[in-house]
């Protein structure tokens, strides 16, 4: 069996699939019932200042059927007492030595956060993560992700929480920024032990259309909250990745966003992710989901002959790159099963309307009109033209797995980038010569 | 106003009691069946329904909350919208065209989506239609069934002032009177129609048209000549239907108990429970005389409404069956027997009650060459005759076209007693009339006379604006 534990900067967890600062880590009953479960770590609702929460809190997003596809809230810190919270910390710790409990911290004052360090430190806790992303409330009163967008400050605070804590410090990052390497890069200055990212994403959730207010509605008024869950992945993965392939990040990297199964874990960790940490999917369907999680990444390792995590861990980030170092010769175009064809011809309507007009119907659209005593033509079949451009779309909106596969075809010249190729065409190379033929005026 | 078709149902019909087969989807259903549809381009589905329904758009508006816009583009193209998604056989239309078959997973359920939207707007009053500036051209339509409907709702649309003659005291036609009350009972087809009218068109009940000189059949209230409708009116258009049900002529048909199957359908549908004129209590066995999806209908009502053995009595084989193949599978699992290759001799008096039909005397038949519809003839075989017991027998094996009626108008050609039409207009051999429905389709679905009807209002539209019709007294 491949060992799934992980040592993360120091802290040690029996599994990578930690639950994210969030409701969920809200008490210790909560954290004990997830490591029933199967977690392997839990970062603790953030630790501050208790605070006054409204009623009214989170909002979300359908897709068709499929409920929360993405979620935000307007919830803040803990608003328990730190004694409180502590206190189950403690306990936690005595029932699960074996698990990794981290103290989310957010408050102001140089004094705050060396009492905040200090107290968590003696009641336990396996590290810290700063909370330097929380993108609604917190960041008015100056704290959360109003730090996270100050470099400078962000440092400032890691250096004053690494002078005082003897256990490793992670930075949690908030995504609303220009370009996360800034924040990433100055966490590291700063002496973090490890990143975790991404936080929420600055949001509305829609507008009550009777109403006419935001959502989510607080009487008659709504405010921007932190938004989060399946619909943020890519967009967090690509904020992952960036910091994993950067020499400059030293350190290791807990991958945060849309995480709901084994297969979001996997493409983090691959991505560069030590651990990975969840809320929405626990959110939505309680903390069982971990049982899938362990046992389809366990699986995935026995395919892959991975005995460890961290031998995933950034398998794929050499594989992102800029635009300027893909093959501009690697060509493929769609083919289409017709076997398992079901005729909805939604790949026509999608690259006749959408991309690139490559694929046909062999019969006038306007032909099959419902005229009656007409009969239908007998073939639904769509055909791809030989001007197709590999563009993927038909493939994605097929809704039949399998059906439409993207053929790779020879072209007969050798791998050649666009960095490459105006390298070599400024050296005189004939462009045809090193391009494969197809359309674009270079 | 608006209730008065609806005050002239009893309360107790012998339907009321039955619930519907699908019942309606609920909000959250609707929206979750509608999000599984793949919105396909030029979709399968459209080609399948007679009246081009558009319908992944009506889905997709469900899918979005539209619900509005959905009626609006259901009922654009079929204003008997709401009928149609009760009772059309979806299985081998729409459905059954659906490119989930292909895929191996459930059709769409579009009947009931489209009566979803449909009863949406019909609970809130939203209407999508107005009449439209008065020509002055006016049209008589025989009979109020779904052709007629749907013919002087599009007129009324194109500015034509319609009025509907018809013999029975409801409207409706098959809807209100024969339609299967599991799948939709005559209440819901009595609002359609109110619905429909309300664009501001006559219906005229309790008139029967007959040729000049004759006396009514049905037993109206009054009755009014060919002649006159074509003094009056610029255009007719025949929406019939079939006459009554078919007679064998077989020993013993007159005794009570036996039935012609549309008759006591609808005295089901129609009629207070006691005059539906069978003592339920004392009819155990039950036997419905055809195979077609008239005779599934009886046999389905008869046990949803207790009778004990009902049983089908057919000539030829299962697989000769003109019923729905998925018709019969839910006749079987609803405990129907099926007594096949059989065909009645004579109905026997009770033995207590010799006014009463007590059993059906049977001969059993072999299938010998095929006839002329390609499907074996059956043949009776000596020496098998044996009986039923039935306390109450349905005569499904056909209906009578009127032939009477339609063959006194001059220049109007039959073929097997149907109105033969012009099939991309509906226009019959007398210019000035036009036909749809069954007694011109030979009996098929409500969605086929709400195209043909609508086919026609535009033929007739086309042929009044030229002039080319006009009344004769004008």
């Amino acid at each position: 069996m491949p060992d799934l534990s992980i040592n993360f900067a120091g802290i040690e967890s029996p599994n990578p699939f930690w639950l994210a600062s969030a409701p969920p880590t809200n008490s210790g009953d909560q954290v004990m019932r997830a490591f029933d479960a199967g977690w392997g770590g839990a970062v603790w609702k953030t630790l501050g200042q208790p605070i006054r929460n409204v009623f009214s809190r989170y909002g979300s997003i359908d897709y068709h059927d499929h409920r929360m596809a993405g979620l935000n809230n307007i919830e803040l810190i803990t608003d328990r007492s730190l004694e409180d919270n502590l206190k189950e910390i403690s306990e936690v710790k005595k029932r699960y030595p074996k698990h990794a409990v981290i103290a989310s911290l957010m408050v102001e004052s140089r004094e705050e956060w060396r009492e905040y360090v200090k107290k968590s430190e003696d009641a336990g806790v396996d590290g810290f993560e700063l909370n330097f992303g929380c993108p609604h409330g917190m960041c008015e009163r100056g704290m959360g992700s109003a730090v996270g967008q100050e470099p400078r400050v962000l440092k400032e605070i890691t250096s004053w929480v690494k002078e005082d804590a003897t256990k490793p410090v992670l930075v949690k990052l908030t995504p609303n920024v220009g370009d996360i390497l800034d924040p990433g890069v100055a966490g590291v200055e700063g002496g973090a032990d490890g990143l975790a990212l991404v936080n929420t994403f600055k949001s509305l959730m829609g507008v009550d259309l009777d109403k006419m207010v935001p959502l989510p509605r607080v009487r008659d008024k709504s405010t921007n909250g932190g938004y989060c869950g399946p619909a943020v992945k890519p967009i967090a993965q690509f904020m992952v990745a960036s910091l994993a392939r950067d020499p400059r990040i030293t350190i290791p990297i807990s991958g945060i966003g849309g995480v709901s199964n084994w297969r979001d874990a996997a493409e983090y960790i691959l991505l560069g992710s030590t651990s990975v940490q969840v809320c929405t999917a626990v959110m939505h369907y309680g903390f069982r989901i971990v049982e899938d999680m362990i046992d389809g990444l366990e699986g995935y390792m026995i395919e892959k002959g991975f005995d460890r995590i961290d031998q995933m861990v950034g398998k794929a980030v050499g594989g992102f790159v800029e635009w300027g170092d893909l093959d501009l010769n690697y060509k493929v175009k769609a083919k289409i099963h017709e076997d398992m064809c079901i005729g909805c011809e939604l790949c026509y309507v999608a690259c006749y309307d959408g991309a690139h007009q490559c694929i046909a119907l062999d019969r006038d659209p306007a032909a099959s009109a419902p005229t009656p005593g007409v009969q239908r033509p007998t073939t639904r079949v769509p055909r791809i033209l030989d001007s197709c451009t590999g563009c993927n779309l038909c493939s994605l909106v097929c809704p039949v797995p399998g059906c439409i596969e993207m053929v790779e075809e020879e072209t007969g010249y050798a791998p050649i980038t666009w960095n490459e190729y105006l390298e070599k065409s400024a050296a005189g190379a004939e462009p045809r010569s090193i391009l494969a033929p197809g359309p674009g005026a270079h | 106003m608006a209730s008065e078709f609806a005050a002239r149902l009893p309360a107790d019909r012998a339907e009321s009691g039955l619930a519907d087969l699908k019942p309606a989807l609920n909000e959250g259903q609707a929206r979750a069946e509608a999000s599984r549809c793949l919105y396909c381009f030029d979709a399968p589905c459209i080609g399948a329904c007679p009246t081009g329904i558009d319908i992944p758009e009506f889905i997709r508006k469900i899918a979005s909350g539209n619900y509005r816009g959905s009626a609006r583009t259901i009922l654009s193209a079929n204003i008997l919208g709401l009928s149609c998604a009760a009772v059309c056989p979806v299985e081998v239309l729409c459905a059954g065209d659906c490119v989930f078959n292909d895929k191996g997973e459930p059709p769409i359920q579009i009947g009931l989506l489209q009566r979803f939207s449909t009863e949406w707007a019909y609970d809130r009053g939203l209407r999508f239609f107005e009449k439209g500036a008065p020509t002055g051209h006016r049209v008589a339509l025989i009979g109020a069934g779904p052709a007629s409907l749907a013919a002087a709702h599009e007129l009324t649309v194109l500015g034509h002032e319609c009025v509907l003659f018809e013999g029975r005291a409801l409207p409706g036609g098959l809807n209100t009177t024969g339609v299967a009350p599991y799948k939709m009972r005559a209440e819901m087809s009595i609002r359609e129609v109110e619905y429909i009218k309300e664009i501001g068109f006559e219906i005229r009940t309790g008139v029967e048209v007959v040729p000049d000189g004759t006396a009514g059949t049905l037993g109206a209230a009054s009755t009014i000549a060919f002649s006159e409708l074509e003094r009056e009116f610029d255009a007719i258009f025949i929406g019939v239907g079939l006459g009554p049900d078919s007679r064998q002529g077989l020993p013993g048909e007159d005794l009570a108990g036996v039935w012609g199957a549309c008759a006591l359908i609808e005295r089901i549908k129609n009629s207070g429970r006691d005059e539906v004129g069978y003592d339920a209590a004392r009819v155990k066995n039950a036997v419905v005389i055809g195979g077609g999806n008239t005779a599934i209908d009886v046999v389905r009502e008869l046990r949803k409404l207790d009778v004990e053995n009902v049983t089908m009595v057919y000539r030829r084989g299962e697989h000769e069956m003109p019923g729905y193949d998925h018709e019969v599978a839910y006749a079987r699992r609803e405990g129907v027997q099926f007594h096949l290759r059989a065909n009645p001799t004579a109905y026997v008096p009770d033995a207590e009650d010799a006014s009463r039909v007590g059993a059906v005397r049977l001969v059993r038949m072999e299938l010998g060459e095929p006839d002329e519809s390609g499907r074996r003839r059956p043949k009776p075989v000596d020496g098998s005759e044996h009986e039923l017991p039935a306390q109450l027998v349905a005569i499904a094996t056909g209906q009578e076209k009127l032939e009477t009626l339609l063959g006194s108008i001059a220049g109007l050609e039959l073929h097997w007693g149907r109105v033969k039409v012009d099939a991309a207009s509906g226009r019959t051999g007398n210019p000035r009339y036009w036909s749809g429905g069954d007694c011109a389709n030979g009996g098929k679905e409500v969605v086929n006379a709400a195209a043909e009807g609508k086919l026609a209002a535009r033929s007739i539209d086309g042929a009044m604006r030229d002039g080319s019709v006009r009344r004769s007294g004008a």
